[in-house]
């Protein structure tokens, strides 16, 4: 809910970014790079070699965890607290035992949490790039009485952490009788102040043209922004509904404060029940994990340029 | 004369239509409940009896008094360490990688992994990482020791009280330091003049002088940027990492500001003092971010 506290005197910066026209295009600007001396060839080469395997000796510690799960939800579970081994076999599993990845789907209620997963993270996506695109479009385009004031009510809200909210929502959601429902895991991570906030800020930065073409033309406002806005918005639209997406896949306190039967659990808690129920089943543990993490992996890889592209327009903190 | 007048209530109107699912969804979900929780603040209330009583300002002075409450606190400002690290760590990658070696999308592909796989599955990772027994890391540790012919035990991570700190800030770091805000560094990178690179060759500047004479406060507003944004998180972090991890423990050691909430709304039924510590949080938070404003904000070198 409020992970995405802004801080409001960044703005500038955010409009700043947000107004690069190159937005998208490969930036061709001459790479300010903090050269390497360029004196003798064979000195430049090998600190560029020493560079580089700098940096693939990193790479190779950030992804060790990574191999190392793998490896570890694909073993016998005796395998894992075998004493003595060679070093090569906490990589290499003796037998490759795909069954874990079965077992997990039989062990816990698994499919019932990845659909819950799915669901709501796809129902709060929708309502919450819907609600906001619509909200940015009147706070960025349209004049009416105290929209100045309401839209400093918004961005006021942005600095309470999450945790504030947190409390009442709960107490609200109990009145209504909404605890354990679909309701309560989805309604209040649509609407947050950040998203109408961030696409205000774009909508703001596209030509005024078009529309004042459209509106000559007798186009309703629900015409503009359908054809006009919403189409040159996709940039900003994709990125809102990415990082929404992923937020709501990996929240795991407001399930957990909602939720009580297993059924309506999302793979966060599921997973999190999962340790509680068979805390030392290791490989079935990482093959869980592993298929949690596997939807967002692929995500990432096919959209690598545009999740980068993506932070720098919005300079969001998942 | 009419007709505009007739278009100026068809924008207003049409400016409420699109307002309201969000402004509906806000007033019931955000403006109400932070409102409603600052007069839960100044109650107790377990949700069972008959209702909320009044207690004036009883939370506050309590929480003050409340050695766990200070305990917390200073644990999440112990873990916030990781936020000057790994800052330092994304900087560093960002040169590293605009340097425009080979295998540079490669590169930050790699880093940028765990970033992206946060959350529940990670820590379960870390968790088994940190086993004392047979976690990858103690392996590794016990193993370099033969090597060396050395007889060396890396310590019970998640339950020693002297480690668990240490450890988050490991796994912190490693989740972060290539993750928003290398890219947003590698970006203020490439934004940074040529021609002031240039002047600086010009007047003799080796490397090193060329970083804290031009690369530095050219990206200056980028590190604010990035320090604002990691201080207001890092406030209101570690509830998962704990939860999944260690239960808060060893001994509270891993409890954050957060978690304390949680734990007093959600395990303890204590709405009203829960209200107060997050009123507090945010308290903490605002203060943090005006004083860093007024005292850094001026140094900050806007282009």
């Amino acid at each position: 809910m409020g992970h995405h506290i802004d801080s409001l005197i960044q703005q500038e910066m955010k409009q700043e970014m947000a107004a690069s026209p190159s937005f998208f295009r490969k930036k061709k600007k001459a790479a300010a790079v903090i050269e390497l001396k360029e004196r003798s060839p064979l000195k430049r080469a090998s600190q560029r070699a020493v560079l580089f395997f700098g940096l693939l000796l990193g790479a190779i510690s950030m992804a060790a965890p990574f191999l190392w799960m793998v490896s570890t939800s694909l073993s016998e579970p005796a395998q894992i607290f075998a004493e003595n081994r060679p070093w090569w076999r906490e990589w290499l599993p003796t037998t490759f035992v795909w069954q874990n990845y079965v077992k997990v789907w039989d062990v816990v209620p698994f499919a019932r949490f990845y659909l819950n997963s799915i669901f709501v993270s796809l129902c709060i996506t929708f309502g919450q790039v819907a609600t906001s695109a619509m909200a940015a479009y009147a706070f960025a385009r349209l004049r009416f009485p105290g929209r100045d004031k309401l839209f400093f009510g918004y961005l006021a809200t942005m600095m309470i952490p999450g945790a504030v909210t947190m409390i009442p929502v709960f107490i609200l959601l109990r009145h209504f009788g909404w605890i354990d429902t679909y309701k309560a895991l989805i309604l209040p991570g649509i609407f947050t102040a950040y998203g109408t906030f961030m696409l205000r800020q774009f909508f703001l930065t596209l030509p005024k043209d078009l529309e004042d073409a459209a509106k000559i033309d007798g186009c309703s406002y629900r015409r503009i922004f359908w054809h006009i806005i919403l189409p040159l918005s996709k940039p900003a639209l994709a990125t809102l509904t990415t990082f929404t997406f992923m937020g709501s896949w990996m929240n795991l306190m407001w399930p957990l404060i909602v939720v009580n039967t297993h059924t309506k659990y999302t793979l966060p808690v599921g997973l999190a029940y999962f340790q509680g129920v068979h805390g030392t089943d290791w490989t079935l543990l990482m093959a869980a994990s592993m298929m949690m993490i596997l939807p967002i992996l692929i995500v990432f890889l096919f959209n690598q340029r545009f999740f980068v592209e993506g932070i720098k327009l919005t300079g969001i903190k998942g | 004369m009419l007709d505009k007048m007739r278009d100026k209530t068809k924008e207003v109107i049409a400016a409420y239509v699109f307002l309201a699912p969000n402004l509906l969804g806000f007033l019931l979900f955000t403006s109400i409940p932070v409102l409603a929780s600052l007069g839960l603040s100044f109650v107790k209330w377990d949700l069972l009896s008959d209702g909320p009583q009044f207690t004036g300002l009883k939370n506050f002075i309590d929480l003050v008094r409340d050695p766990f409450f200070l305990k917390y606190c200073w644990n999440t400002l112990y873990l916030m360490l990781s936020i000057p690290i790994s800052m330092a760590g994304s900087l560093l990658l960002a040169i590293a990688l605009n340097q425009k070696l080979k295998g540079t999308v490669i590169f930050r592909t790699v880093y940028f992994l765990p970033t992206i796989c946060s959350g529940v599955a990670i820590f379960m990772l870390w968790r088994l990482i940190y086993n004392p027994n047979f976690g990858l890391l103690n392996t590794m540790i016990a193993e370099f020791g033969d090597a060396l012919r050395l007889k060396l035990a890396g310590p019970n991570w998640l339950t020693d009280e002297a480690w668990a700190k240490p450890a988050f800030i490991i796994m912190s770091v490693w989740q972060s330091i290539g993750g928003y805000n290398m890219i947003l560094y590698l970006a203020a990178l490439q934004g940074v003049p040529r021609d002031l690179y240039d002047a600086a060759e010009v007047d003799g500047a080796n490397s090193w002088q060329k970083f804290w004479a031009v690369t530095w406060p050219q990206i200056s507003p980028t590190t604010f940027f990035i320090a604002t944004m990691s201080l207001i998180g890092g406030f209101q972090a570690g509830f998962d990492q704990a939860y999944i991890m260690t239960g808060g423990g060893p001994n509270g050691s891993t409890t954050t500001i957060i978690y304390y909430i949680f734990n007093n709304a959600f395990e303890w039924y204590r709405m009203g003092y829960a209200a107060a510590i997050s009123w507090v949080l945010f308290l903490i938070i605002f203060i943090v971010t005006v004083v860093k404003w007024k005292f850094f904000g001026k140094n900050v070198h806007y282009a």
